[in-house]
């Protein structure tokens, strides 16, 4: 899948499903589960219906009529965190829950 | 409208911030290819997303070209996800990670019989790894394994 699809085009992977959603939503629209099976459902069927190495298939799917997002996407200053290289919870909460061990049964390498 | 061509845009307002010019990674070969050799309603599937996600319990990615990756049982409520990221508005993956990591979505077409199955663990990583020595080197084989002991049919790739 993706939401960037010059950047896709130049990694060349074997297959891709492009979606043209503001980044942050390579999958769907938040609550809107009916949405997301319908995206997947297009974008799974690329496995059997793309046949050539490096294809791209477009999925029918507009994020808003207007299409207001595409002017702000990256275009000055810039957004991003900061660069922290420790562990950056959602919440205090998750925190807390890790140090005390999290769960074994949920490894990370 | 025409999707946004973010890599002329990006390198624009980064050169106009003053940053240095990010290398992208181009791959100019034929796609490396297999084909599908059952119908998906047979297939097992796995997925690598990028988006940050963990499960409440684990240590939680860095910014700062992590190459780490989590486990996450596919059985897991979406409840206890939680995503990260220093590069994308985290506010909608935060009330529904299904819009980068389609846990839901892809249990339900396994329950409608759309797929055969799905990995018992997906992945999960931080992108924004600005060394891609460090993904083709460490990050991409290490998940390439760990795909082939799970037994997969086909991976789902998610970026963000």
């Amino acid at each position: 899948m993706t939401s960037a699809r010059d950047i896709t085009r130049a990694v060349n992977p074997p297959r891709a499903a492009f979606l043209d959603f503001p980044l942050g939503h390579t999958t769907g629209k938040p609550h809107a589960p009916d949405l997301q099976r319908r995206i997947l459902v297009e974008a799974l069927s690329s496995f059997k219906t793309l046949t050539v190495p490096g294809s791209m298939k477009e999925l029918p799917f507009l994020w808003s009529e207007d299409e207001e997002w595409k002017a702000k996407a990256f275009a000055e200053g810039d957004d991003r965190a900061p660069r922290h290289d420790t562990p950056q919870f959602q919440d205090g909460e998750d925190l807390r829950r890790a140090e005390v061990g999290g769960s074994p049964s949920l490894p990370f390498c | 409208m025409e999707p946004v061509d973010y890599i002329p845009r990006i390198r624009d307002n980064y050169a106009r911030l003053g940053y240095k010019a990010y290398n992208w990674v181009v791959n100019r070969d034929i796609a490396p290819w297999a084909p599908l050799r059952k119908p998906l309603s047979q297939c097992r599937l796995g997925l690598a997303a990028s988006g940050g996600i963990y499960v409440a319990g684990q240590v939680a990615f860095h910014y700062k070209d992590d190459t780490s990756h989590r486990e996450i049982p596919t059985y897991v409520d979406a409840k206890v996800l939680r995503a990260t990221h220093f590069a994308y508005d985290l506010s909608d993956a935060r009330t529904d990670p299904n819009v980068v990591f389609p846990i839901d979505t892809l249990r339900r077409l396994v329950r409608e019989g759309f797929l055969g199955g799905l990995a018992d663990r997906f992945y999960t990583f931080m992108g924004g790894i600005y060394s891609s020595r460090r993904v083709t080197e460490d990050l991409a084989p290490r998940l390439t394994a760990r795909f082939l002991e799970d037994g997969v049919d086909a991976v789902l790739l998610v970026p963000v």
